[in-house]
């Protein structure tokens, strides 16, 4: 397979930034899409140039660390996988592929596809837990939870925190990454304690982090590999109504 | 009062309240499209039905009173709802600085993405529409107190008529979003029944759009007279 | 030198009780006068700076991914152990004990093991407490499952994310910790050099790896939580970034490294695919349970799956071992596998693996129960190979997954150095030769949350001074020698990326000291391992500077210290002249199992630091077997 890449290249957070066209020959079809970017890099380096920066670790699709926009979809062009699940199968002999950081205020460009979300642990740090001291936990059975709860904040919990919700949404937002957070914990039992005052400052560090708002476009989910819904979005508002309201 | 700071401050708090008020908008956009439809029963029932509106809970309430208290909360409601969008507008704005290049939409249709758009247009529109049907400065034959004979000489007019579809069209799209989105800013979900969140939406959409469109329709084929 | 384990006395149940009454106590008013630099923030890393946050010390916690939620222990399929007996199932701590123990193969410490298995209880309390989703029952109650062959159900699980679900458990802890300013989180910072202070463990020095600032940080003491070492052998389920530059930087400032050739091979995982590959996938081991494993009996047999004949094939592990058939364990499996790719008999475009069949299981069970029950699994090896498990049989290979060796460390957790404390899976502590499934989450929770946050607490009660200035001469010192390797490292520009090295690195181990290995073939290791050190630093080519961010350089610097740890592993691996475990030495072997010899190796190796290219110095520690007795492990 040959395949042509237009790859965003930006040195540091206050370059410009800039596309380049590279040709990539003998691409085979069972590569995974990062291979396909380690073999560019190796030619790269090889030539005395500077290879294309990225971020990826795990790469079986749970670390998050891995991600950027292919062809205008954040982790390329199938659902519900990471970047680095995607295979080159996907792509067709000939094809140009536009390669684009995550865009937004709230991650700047580090280098090249790679992105600062540090943002998000901000949001975790200001409440997205539950306050527990090491230890003085009660008996793991003490404490009962129905399944259907259970499997319902797990689906919240399976969030990554990869980001491609805030890279697809329309308004950079990051409501769905907050929402999967404050669902997982507020579904629980044990969460109660802190489920509104939680919501509340998760959301105030949100909103300061200069993320746009959310205009329910659904985008969010569509981009998201591990297909977390927007009811949570809709579980969220309320909790942060009744939070906000209440003076939790 | 900080709880209610907290709330407003927070942009889930705008949303809210954008969902608020447009529920109270919508509320009047759809009466508004039952009593349009009164025209069919002719100038008679028409005209009585806008006076109605005017001596609405007399005598308890004094005449004209309701009407202006009832325009008084929808302005209120269009200036919160406006002003709530013009300060998440702005904070969408600063949030992506730079586009994609290539951009492809995930989102669901043209619906969700013309809400900005269509909101001026519809704003521009009742601008206009209150200057055309309820003060009357820019209508050709303006009689205070006929509103049948207003509004039937004024879709007479082939280009009101057009402008006047194309803002109800404009709505239609702006509900089809805003009615399921209200639904969601204001939590209401629920596992079993959220499919028919949408359906709802669309139902009333075409409702309110037919229900506008018709009136145009049957001026131009001579329907109403 | 002489080891000390610091094994307290008493009997095997008391001992932890008594040790931590005997251990000193830091004033709660002292805490905060005292600061720990915690290197890693995996589960082990994590719980620890969350817990001596919370107990009031000053932690600073260094990573080198972007956030501390991506450590690799966010991979961990399949479950925790714990001896919580809720199937009331007859599981108990000492059976916990005595499984990991005989799991271990007998080169592990009892005292270790049994505190282990005494706090694993505690863990799934803090950790259901914490909010973690494990999989309940209808009745809300916790479920269980047996796991990796043991006799009672013991693990508890998350669906297949359960080190997924763990590491967020603890990285909330963290976030909480450092939201109250208790712990002060640098991500993206790679620690690169361990500094001592009079002997003691006083800090780091760690490169900003956006900035490429090389800067130093002092503490009371140093927690490495640096993980395993997997990634020396290039391919394996390790996450890209895993590597073993912070231990290996402690055992050059004189930490001793125990048993580093104990490395865990998991049977499971999707054959590699060509030469460009990255890293390799692991398939849960429970795929086992209703896959048959079987190659052609013909070597060189090129037909696809289905055209060849039941009678042309040979279900291996059900003809060699008739009881545990395709449950045999993971060592086991593993080599079963290898000797038939070796003979010729392997399967797919590579002929390099081989079939784990689901065709009699859909048959009897039908091919929704197979969906329900390995869906997810099935969706991820469509996508990687884009072979449909439902219609062709799977094609799997071994892949290097664990080590179990690793810095050498006291009953304390503390190494050699004084101050420098290891914890979780970059310590060598509780699981011998080899592993026991879901028991690796177990050990690095129990060393975070519940072991650690003592015993250091015993060693800061003792440092008075505080911690010394990060400007002192010593620490100038070791910031100017991290500067100067950066710099050789850019000023070789040679014509050989640096992961050029590392996979010719990877092919080495793999072949001469991965699931076989013996006395030629390792001698012959060490002398290709160094021979490629030799190369590396004269051919080495890393573009750009190292005052920025630089991915190529970062790897390069990795590779640096694998190939220097390799050497080691492979020597450790001569000298242990038996099998144990992960270790198959071919000379030691009766009708093709491992034959263990316990007269003369039931020591842990513990190696200390000579100098590049030196030979290193052996100490032993003798391992005393007071409760579990020396036995044969079989499963024929």
């Amino acid at each position: 397979m040959k395949i042509t890449l237009q790859v965003w290249r930006q040195a540091n957070a206050n370059d410009e930034g800039r596309f380049e066209t590279y040709h990539q020959g003998g691409v085979n079809e069972e590569m995974s899409f990062l291979e396909m970017l380690d073999v560019l890099n190796e030619s790269l380096i090889n030539e005395g140039k500077e290879p294309v920066a990225f971020e990826s670790d795990c790469r079986e699709g749970i670390c998050g660390a891995c991600g950027m926009v292919i062809s205008g979809s954040p982790h390329g062009p199938k659902k519900a996988i990471t970047t680095c699940q995607l295979h080159m199968r996907s792509f067709s002999d000939g094809e140009e592929i536009w390669l684009e950081p995550w865009r937004a205020k709230a991650f700047p460009v580090v280098k090249d596809l790679v992105v600062d979300r540090s943002s998000l642990d901000r949001i975790v740090e200001s409440g997205g837990f539950i306050s527990v001291r090491t230890g003085s936990a009660p008996d793991a059975n003490a404490i009962a939870v129905p399944k259907s709860n259970a499997d319902r904040a797990f689906d919240a919990a399976a969030c990554i925190g990869c980001g491609a919700c805030v890279a697809a949404c329309p308004n950079a937002s990051a409501m769905l990454f907050t929402s999967a957070k404050v669902a997982h914990l507020g579904l629980l039992p044990q969460g109660q304690p802190e489920r509104f005052s939680r919501a509340v400052s998760m959301v105030a560090t949100m909103d300061q982090q200069g993320f746009g708002y959310c205009t329910n476009h659904g985008a969010c989910q569509t981009a998201c590999p591990k297909e977390i819904s927007i009811d949570l979005i809709a579980m969220l508002n309320r909790d942060l109504a009744i939070g906000a309201l209440s003076g939790a | 009062m900080s709880r209610v700071f907290v709330f407003y401050r927070s942009s889930i708090g705008k949303k809210i309240l954008m969902a608020l008020t447009g529920l109270v908008l919508f509320g009047f956009v759809f009466t508004h499209m039952l009593g349009n439809l009164k025209a069919f029963l002719g100038a008679e029932e028409f005209n009585a039905y806008a006076e109605g509106l005017r001596s609405f809970g007399a005598p308890l309430i004094p005449h004209g009173y309701f009407l202006w208290a009832f325009r008084i909360g929808l302005i209120g409601a269009l200036i919160v709802h406006v002003v709530t969008m013009v300060q998440l507008w702005a904070m969408a704005g600063g949030a992506r600085p730079k586009g994609y290049k290539q951009a492809v939409h995930l989102e669901d249709g043209v619906s969700s993405r013309t809400m900005r758009l269509g909101g001026i247009v519809i704003v521009s529109f009742v601008a206009y529409h209150l200057m055309h049907m309820t003060i009357g400065n820019v209508h050709p034959n303006f009689i205070v107190g006929d509103a049948y004979n207003n509004l039937v000489v004024g879709f007479q007019s082939v280009p009101v008529a057009v402008v006047y579809s194309i803002a109800v069209i404009a709505l239609g799209f702006h509900l089809h979003h805003g009615i399921w989105s209200m639904f969601q800013s204001l939590g209401m979900n629920h596992l079993k029944y959220n499919h028919l969140r949408r359906v709802f939406a669309l139902a009333f959409t075409i409702a309110v759009v037919v229900g506008f469109l018709t009136i145009p329709v049957a001026i131009a084929t001579g329907i109403i007279q | 030198m002489q080891l000390d384990s610091k094994i307290p006395e008493g009997p095997i149940q008391d001992k932890w009780d008594k040790h931590r009454f005997d251990m000193k106590l830091v004033n709660p008013a002292n805490k905060r006068k005292h600061t720990v630099i915690v290197v890693g923030s995996g589960l082990a890393g994590a719980s620890a700076a969350a817990t001596m946050g919370e107990l009031g010390y000053e932690v600073k916690c260094f990573c080198f991914q972007d956030s501390p939620r991506r450590a690799h222990s966010i991979a961990a399929q399949g479950g925790i152990n714990a001896a919580k007996n809720y199937q009331n199932d007859g599981d108990s701590i000492y059976r916990l004990f005595y499984d990991t123990v005989k799991g271990g193969d007998f080169r592990s410490r009892e005292a270790n093991v049994y505190r282990l298995a005494q706090v694993s209880v505690e863990i799934i309390d803090q950790c259901a407490a914490q909010g973690v989703p494990f999989a309940r029952e209808y009745g809300g109650q916790l479920g269980n499952r047996s796991f990796g062959g043991a006799q009672v159900s013991r693990t508890f699980y998350a669906r297949g994310q359960t080190g997924q679900q763990l590491l967020l458990g603890a990285y909330q802890a963290l976030a909480k910790q450092i939201g109250e300013g208790k712990v002060e989180m640098f991500t993206r910072t790679e620690m690169l050099d361990l500094v001592l202070v009079d002997g003691q463990a006083k800090g780091v020095v760690v490169r900003n790896l956006v900035t490429g600032d090389v800067t130093s940080h002092s503490a009371d003491a140093v927690v490495l939580a640096t993980g395993g070492y997997s990634n020396v052998f290039y391919l394996s389920t390790n996450a890209k970034g895993c590597n073993v530059t912070a231990a290996w930087r402690a055992h050059r400032r004189g930490a001793l490294m125990a048993n580093p050739c104990y490395t865990q091979i998991h049977p499971t995982c999707i054959p590699q695919s060509g030469d460009y590959q990255s890293k390799l996938t692991l398939m849960s081991e429970s795929l086992r349970n209703d896959g048959r494993i079987w190659v052609p009996q013909e070597p060189g047999d090129s037909r696809v799956a289905g055209s060849i004949p039941e009678t042309e094939r040979d279900y291996y592990l059900e003809r060699i071992y008739p009881s545990f058939g395709n449950l045999a364990p993971r060592d086991v499996s593993s080599r079963r596998a290898k000797e038939a790719v070796d003979m010729g008999k392997g399967v797919g475009p590579q002929a390099n693996g081989v079939y784990l069949d689901f065709k009699d299981a859909i048959g009897r069970l039908g091919q929704d129960t197979i969906a329900e029950r390995y869906g997810n699994l099935f969706d991820m090896y469509q996508q990687i190979t884009g072979e449909n498990p439902y219609q062709v049989p799977m094609r799997i290979y071994p892949a290097p997954h664990y080590t179990m060796g690793g810095l050498w460390v006291d009953y304390n957790l503390e190494s050699t150095i004084p101050g420098l404390f290891v914890v979780g899976e970059a310590n060598f502590s509780d699981h011998g030769a080899n592993r026991l499934g879901a028991s690796a989450l177990m050990q690095g929770l129990a060393d975070g949350y519940f072991v650690l946050p003592y015993t250091i607490g015993n060693y800061l009660a003792t440092q008075k001074d505080g911690a010394p200035s990060a400007d002192s001469s010593e620490f100038k010192e070791v910031e100017r020698e991290v500067n100067e390797k950066t710099q050789k490292l850019l000023n070789v520009d040679g014509k050989r990326t640096a992961e050029w090295f590392h996979r010719e690195l990877g092919k080495i181990v793999w072949d001469k000291c991965g699931m076989a290995r013996n006395e030629a073939g390792l001698n012959q290791a060490l002398e290709e391992i160094r021979n490629l050190r030799g190369e590396f630093w004269k051919d080495v080519r890393v573009p750009g500077s190292g005052k920025d961010f630089n991915q190529t350089l970062e790897h390069a610097g990795r590779v640096a210290d694998f190939l220097e740890f390799a050497e080691l592993m492979c020597e450790d691996a001569l000298q242990r002249d038996e099998s144990c475990g992960g270790h198959f030495r071919e000379e030691h072997q009766v009708d093709g199992e491992a034959k263990r010899n316990d007269e003369d190796f039931a020591y842990v190796a513990a190696w200390e630091f000579k100098g590049v290219g030196e030979k290193p110095e052996l100490h032993k520690e003798n391992l005393e077997f007071e409760n579990v007795h020396l036995a044969v492990r079989s499963y024929k």
